[in-house]
């Protein structure tokens, strides 16, 4: 493909590509997000590749692997176009059924459609399933609609035309006036307004500036990133170059966590692709424009999500804050202006030029505009990645979009934001999904991630998880983070093992203040959060680990014991057989025992327990 | 064996910025960083070897002992964790009789704790060899260890 000299040759491409895309009659798309690689989706395009074949159905169907669609949950999944047939779940065995009954006869497989999980009908369209109907995916909805390898998916889909938009147009100063206008804030945990950004950065006096690609998504919980990055490269790609026209950059890094090795492959592609078409390199669309991007590889470090110490990884050193008196925005990387937005905002800014910010701040609440995607994981029924407006209240997400708690157990709490957020109370589940009220309510929207807790999970075993995260992931470098985050871990180790004094209640809450005071950065700054808002909206479990030396939800090793139910018991061995420690003793159908003495209280019999016969006390 | 480094240095040398990203293709190609390949990339940067043991021990992708056969990495992120991450660590430790992080004796198995491999709706996950289990039990892991330990006829299984 020779390089495509200006925005009218784009334009023509697009319409040529977007004509020939219904070239065949079907279109079978295969989600290829990380929640149905991991339920084996190769094997299911596989198989319908090797079906496709052997039937001669080469030229009328086409296969599509593409990233994410969403309701993980459910995968692998599979759609069906025209006729827009949602198949969950789908098996290699499934496959031939699909393209006999489907593709050869017309007719929906009624075996492997979706059912509605409480009147048991069936669903075929993707948008009448609860999961999906109340979501606004105006960026997941991409996902299904382009094979990530392949730019001429993303062009016929009308990408790049943003940026022909802008560079035949827009001055950059009026690029930035429309992403103000739009409301358009940063996705990646802060929630900074991103027009300022890049008009602080626009100011900034200097040659060579750049703008980064936050893809270092390390917040336990949130897989966001990830799926746009693996499923919709050219999206991030398309708004960076926005950016850089904005801003007046000639070079951008893309800087993926270590932990995704396939969005560092599908990033490069992308680069390799758009350097080919022309949209990378110089004199971009005949405009003068010259731009680049490299992809910079984590090393698995949390901090790394913090721009400075993220600037620190690029130029190869430890990643490390520093003091953010001096802005990167003048003395970023390389020491030079830099701009710095995650893979979520990047994406939104093409959308945002080519439907215009009105459309896009039509959507949302009064601060908070546009959609947010969400990491709906958890102790809830339907799990993965769900798009849906600001102002959307928690309720419907867990309830409407989750289908509610899991197991049928009740749920008790919504952990958002990370280790930088905080846990919300089941009364609290009217509040709409907001950046400031989260803020205000002791929590924070922070990357999505949405991790949903019932009756079984303990508050304070949740406090002491992220402060051993926490522990773990500092970089070291300030002592209030350093330092007093272990000191906390230290008390609600105390808490948890039955050692706890009522005065040490006050002492976090004393502690996690002179830690949110005086920490260096934005990831030492709200470390005490996951502390302060269990403390706020669960003292009572903390009081119960303190006063009565007993964990409610039967978590805390220390103070539960465990013990057989006679009546229940079945004498399967089951759980003698799992038990890691040899701790349960019991003939075949004779009523089992658990020693106490020897017992790890992992918790591994009663999940193998089919009987519920295992207390917990 | 260990892949020779001259092919990842080759048009870097002398570029300090370029130590992380050099460090990234030696794990890769070796599944380790021996201290002969921090001396050899120190020189060759130009960067003091201290620094580069500093960065090498701050990324947790960087390991400085050889890793074992069989990895098994299980996600410690939020969701796995609410749906049961620790007791699948403790089984997966206690069957190995090894210590998070580290390789068992006859080098066939290394276990490691991460913090969070973005499946997070199939959680509790656990990858082995870059293979992801979804939705893992205590019970299912147990099958998939004694399973791999039987293959390799090892001695792992004390």
């Amino acid at each position: 493909m020779p390089k495509i000299a200006d925005t009218k040759e784009l334009s023509s491409l697009s319409l040529h590509l977007a004509a020939h895309q219904i070239d065949a009659d079907f279109l079978i798309s295969v989600c290829g997000g990380p929640g149905c690689q991991a339920t084996l989706c190769h094997e299911v395009a596989d198989r319908l590749r090797e079906e496709i074949e052997s039937n001669g159905l080469n030229g009328k169907v086409r296969l599509r692997v593409t990233g994410c669609h969403g309701f993980c949950e459910q995968g692998p999944i599979v759609v069906v176009d025209p006729m827009n047939v949602f198949y969950p779940r789908v098996k290699p065995d499934d496959v031939k059924e699909i393209i006999d009954g489907t593709i050869r006869e017309g007719r929906l497989v009624d075996r492997l459609l979706y059912r509605h999980p409480v009147t048991g009908k069936a669903l075929p369209a993707e948008e009448d399933i609860p999961f999906y109907r109340p979501q606004a995916r105006t960026l997941l909805s991409q996902n299904r609609m382009v094979d990530p390898l392949s730019i001429e998916d993303y062009i016929a889909i009308g990408g790049y035309q943003a940026l022909g938009m802008v560079l035949e147009n827009m001055g950059p100063e009026e690029v930035i006036m429309e992403v103000e206008a739009s409301g358009l804030r940063g996705r990646g945990g802060g929630g900074f307004p991103t027009a300022r950004k890049w008009a602080a950065c626009r100011a900034a006096k200097s040659e060579e500036k750049y703008v980064i690609c936050n893809a270092d998504e390390g917040d336990p919980g949130a897989f966001m990133d990830r799926a746009i990055l693996e499923g919709n490269p050219h999206a991030v790609l398309e708004g960076m170059l926005i950016g850089a026209y904005a801003i007046g950059s000639q070079q951008g890094y893309i800087y993926v966590r270590n932990e995704y090795p396939k969005a560092v492959e599908v990033a490069r592609h992308a680069l390799s692709q758009a350097r080919e078409y022309g949209f990378l390199g110089e004199n971009i669309l005949g405009s003068g424009m010259n731009f680049d991007i490299l992809v910079a590889r984590g090393g698995g470090a949390f901090v790394c999500g913090e721009s400075t110490a993220l600037m620190a990884s690029i130029e190869g050193k430890v990643g490390e804050p520093r003091p953010k008196d001096v802005h990167t925005a003048e003395h970023g990387l390389w020491n030079k202006p830099s701009c710095l937005n995650n893979v979520e905002t990047w994406a939104n800014v093409p959308t945002i030029i080519s439907s215009g910010a009105g459309w896009f701040a039509d959507m949302g609440t009064e601060g908070s505009k546009g959609t947010k995607i969400l990491a709906l994981t958890g102790m809830v029924k339907n799990t993965g990645l769900v798009e849906v407006a600001f102002g959307t209240t928690i309720r419907a997400v867990v309830e409407d979009i989750g289908g509610g708690g899991r197991n049928g157990k009740a749920v008790k709490a919504v952990q958002t934001g990370g280790p930088s957020g905080g846990c919300l109370p089941a009364s609290l589940f009217d509040l709409p999904i907001d950046f400031d009220i989260l803020w205000e309510k002791g929590s924070m929207i922070g990357s999505g991630g949405l991790v949903v807790m019932d009756e079984k999970t303990c508050m304070v075993d949740v406090a002491k998880y992220f402060l051993e995260f926490l522990q773990d992931e500092s970089c070291g470098k300030c002592v209030p983070c350093r330092v007093g985050v272990s000191r906390l871990l230290e008390i609600v180790n105390d808490i948890t093992e039955g050692r706890g004094k009522p005065s040490q209640i006050e002492l976090l809450e004393e502690l996690s203040a002179t830690v949110a005071q005086t920490a260096l950065c934005g990831l030492g700054k709200t470390a005490p959060n996951p502390v302060l808002s269990t403390l706020n909206y669960f003292r009572e479990e903390y009081e119960a680990h303190i006063r009565d030396k007993r964990c409610p939800a039967g978590v805390c090793k220390a103070l539960i014991s465990y013990r057989v139910d006679p009546a229940l018991c079945s004498g399967c061995k089951a759980c003698l057989k799992a038990c890691p420690s040899g701790a349960i003793t019991g003939a075949k159908d004779q009523v089992h025992s658990i020693d106490m003495q020897i017992c790890d209280r992992c918790g591994i019999c009663l999940t193998s327990c089919s009987h519920d016969a295992i207390v917990v006390q | 064996m260990a892949v020779p480094l001259e092919p990842i240095l080759e048009g870097r040398k002398s570029q300090p910025q370029q130590l992380i990203e050099i460090l990234q293709d030696i794990q890769e190609a070796n599944g380790w960083i021996s201290p002969e390949a921090v001396t050899t990339v120190s020189g060759e940067l130009g960067v003091p070897l201290m620094e580069v043991y500093r960065v090498v021990n701050f990324y947790k992708a960087f390991h400085l002992e050889p890793r074992g056969k069989n990895v098994i990495t299980l996600c410690m992120g939020t969701a796995c964790h609410v749906r049961g991450a620790n007791p699948l660590l403790r089984q997966a430790l206690g069957l190995l009789k090894v210590e998070a992080g580290h390789t068992t004796q006859d080098g066939l198995f290394t276990v490691d704790a991460v913090n969070c491999l973005g499946a997070c709706a199939l959680a509790p996950l656990v990858i082995h060899n870059g293979v992801y289990h979804p939705n893992m039990t205590p019970a299912k892991l147990r099958t998939l260890i004694r399973g791999l330990q039987k293959a390799e006829g090892g001695t792992s299984d004390a």
